[in-house]
C-alpha cells in the first residue's frame, strides 16, 4: 500500500486518484502508524513550505518520514513534497531564518527571481507547461518510456537549489531541478504529475513498478 | 522554456454546461468533466469552470463539480464565479479545485485577495477583470461587475496592478467590448495589462477565428489564451490552434 502522507494543507484527492488509476492501492493517511507500514510513500505539495514543515513536525511525521526514507522506502515528493527533502526553506520563513526542512539534500529552497542574468523579466509564478530535461543520457526509471524534454505542469513561486541529486532540469528565469534522486529509491519532483496528463500517468506508474520491485 | 496555453472555458450552471455545446461523439454534452476530458485529449493546457449563476443551491453543485473533477481530470483546473469570501474559496479548494478565480469580490474588497494568497498560495488565486474601453480614449479601459452591467469607475490596468502586488497569482482579463464578437483580443488592452504585471495574464474575450489566438499572444503579450464557443461548438479544435500557434513561433506543448 502507498502512503499519500496528509499534512493537512488541502486536498490530496487528485494524487490519490492518480496512483489508482496507475493500478496501485493508494490512501490518503495522517496516521503514524500506516505510514510507518506502507510499502511505499508519496508526499505531495500543497501549501508553504514554513506551514507545512511545522505541521510535519507536530504531527510526529517529520521522524517516520526520514526514518522511513533512509532505510530506503520508495518514495516520491511532489513539488512542495520536493521542498520539504532539502536543508531548510524561505517560504513563508521570517527573513533570514530559513525554516528546517528533512535535511536529505543540501541547500535552501528560495525564491525564483523574476529576471534572468541578462536583466529579461520573467512571469512568477511559473506556471504553465515546461520542459523536464534530463542530466544523464542513461535514462532514469523514473522517467522511463517518457522522452527527454516531455512536458510537464508546472506551478510554484520557489525553486530548489542545485546540488549533485538532481536528475533533470527545467529553465524559466533560471534553470532548476525540476527532478531530483536520492539513494536508490527516494525521487522528488517540482511539476505536478498528477496534473501532467498522460505524460504525468507514465511517471506515477514508473513510481508504481518501482515500488513494487523495493 | 515555459510554452503558451490554451484554455478552454466552460460556462456551468447547476452542474451542466451551458449556452449550447455541440462535439462530436460526447456520450453526455451537457457534462462538464466529460468535455474536459476531451479538451485534454486535444491538449489542452487546463480549463476553466466557469459557475455563471452561483445562487446557493448551484454552489454546492458546483462543489460537487470540482470534487468530481478532482478525481476524474488529470490536468488543472479553476473554479471561477461567485466567490464572496475566504470561506467560499476554502469549501471550493477543499473540494479540489487547484485555482479559484475571483472577481466582484475583490474589487468590492482587495484585502480578500491577499487573506486567499496567504491561506491557499499565490498560485490558486486568480483575479479575473472584465474591462471596458472608456469611450473617446483609446487607451483607457475601466473595470466593470455584474457581466459587464456595472461600472465602477476603477482603470482596468492600474486594478491589475494593485491585485498582483496583493498577491493574485494570475489575471484573467476579459474584454468586455470583444466578449461575444468574434473579432478578436482587445490587444491594446491585453498588452497594457501584460505590461503592468509581474505575473501571468490569460487574454479572454473575443475569439472567433485561428489567427486571432496567436495575435493575443504575439500582440497582446498574454502568457495564454481563453476561448469558449470556438471549441464548444466544434470550429477549431485546440490541437487545431496549438499547431496555428507553433507555425507562428509561438512555444506550445503538442
Amino acid at each position: 500500500m502507498i502512503a499519500v502522507v496528509d499534512y493537512h494543507k488541502g486536498n490530496l484527492k487528485s494524487v490519490e486518484r492518480g496512483l489508482t488509476a496507475v493500478g496501485a492501492d493508494a490512501r490518503i493517511t495522517d496516521d503514524l502508524k500506516v505510514i510507518r507500514d506502507a510499502s511505499a510513500i508519496v508526499l505531495p505539495g500543497v501549501g508553504a513550505f514554513t506551514d507545512a514543515a511545522t505541521e510535519i513536525r507536530e504531527t510526529g511525521q517529520f521522524g517516520v518520514l526520514i526514518d522511513r526514507i533512509s532505510e530506503g522506502v520508495p518514495f516520491l515528493g511532489i513539488c512542495l513534497g520536493m521542498h520539504l527533502l532539502y536543508d531548510s526553506g524561505e517560504e513563508h520563513a521570517e527573513e533570514g531564518l530559513p525554516t528546517a526542512g528533512l535535511g536529505l539534500i543540501p541547500g535552501t529552497v528560495k525564491a525564483m527571481p523574476k529576471a534572468d542574468v541578462r536583466g529579461t523579466q520573467y512571469k512568477v509564478p511559473h506556471v504553465g507547461w515546461n520542459k523536464v530535461e534530463y542530466l544523464s543520457k542513461r535514462p532514469n526509471p523514473l522517467f522511463e518510456g517518457i522522452p527527454d524534454g516531455e512536458f510537464f505542469y508546472f506551478t510554484h513561486s520557489y525553486v530548489a537549489p542545485p546540488s549533485c541529486e538532481t536528475i533533470a532540469t527545467t529553465s524559466h528565469s533560471i534553470t532548476f531541478p525540476s527532478a531530483v534522486q536520492v539513494g536508490q529509491t527516494c525521487f522528488a519532483v517540482q511539476f505536478h504529475p498528477e496534473k501532467s496528463s498522460d505524460a504525468g500517468a507514465q511517471l506515477l506508474k514508473n513510481f508504481v513498478k518501482i515500488a513494487e520491485k523495493a | 522554456m515555459l510554452t503558451k496555453r490554451v484554455i478552454p472555458c466552460m460556462d456551468v450552471t447547476d452542474g451542466r454546461v451551458v449556452k449550447g455545446v455541440n462535439f462530436v461523439n460526447l456520450r453526455d454534452a451537457g457534462d462538464p468533466i466529460e468535455l474536459a476530458q476531451r479538451y485534454d485529449e486535444q491538449k489542452a493546457d487546463e480549463v476553466i469552470f466557469l459557475d455563471i449563476t452561483a445562487t446557493s443551491d448551484d454552489r454546492a453543485t458546483t462543489i460537487e463539480l470540482a470534487s468530481r473533477a478532482s478525481e476524474e481530470l488529470h490536468l488543472p483546473y479553476t473554479v471561477g464565479g461567485g466567490f464572496r469570501s475566504v470561506e467560499d474559496i476554502r469549501r471550493m479548494i477543499a473540494a479540489g479545485a487547484d485555482k479559484v478565480s475571483i472577481n466582484s469580490a475583490a474589487v468590492k474588497d482587495p484585502t480578500l485577495i491577499t487573506t486567499a494568497a496567504q491561506a491557499f498560495g499565490t498560485q490558486a488565486i486568480i483575479v479575473a477583470i472584465d474591462a471596458k474601453q472608456v469611450p473617446g480614449n483609446p487607451n483607457k479601459w475601466e473595470v466593470y461587475l455584474a457581466g459587464g452591467r456595472t461600472a465602477t469607475g476603477i482603470d482596468a490596468v492600474e486594478w491589475a496592478a494593485e491585485a498582483a502586488k496583493r498577491g493574485a497569482g494570475e489575471i484573467l482579463l476579459t474584454s468586455m467590448d470583444r466578449d461575444g464578437t468574434r473579432d478578436g483580443f482587445d490587444c491594446a488592452l491585453t498588452r497594457a495589462v501584460a505590461r503592468a504585471v509581474d505575473i501571468p495574464v490569460i487574454a479572454s474575450g473575443g475569439v472567433g477565428k485561428l489567427e486571432h489566438f496567436a495575435e493575443g499572444i504575439i500582440e497582446g503579450e498574454a502568457d495564454a489564451v481563453l476561448a469558449a464557443s470556438v471549441f464548444h461548438f466544434g470550429e477549431l479544435t485546440i490541437r487545431e490552434v496549438k499547431e496555428y500557434m507553433r507555425s507562428q513561433g509561438i512555444p506550445v506543448r503538442l
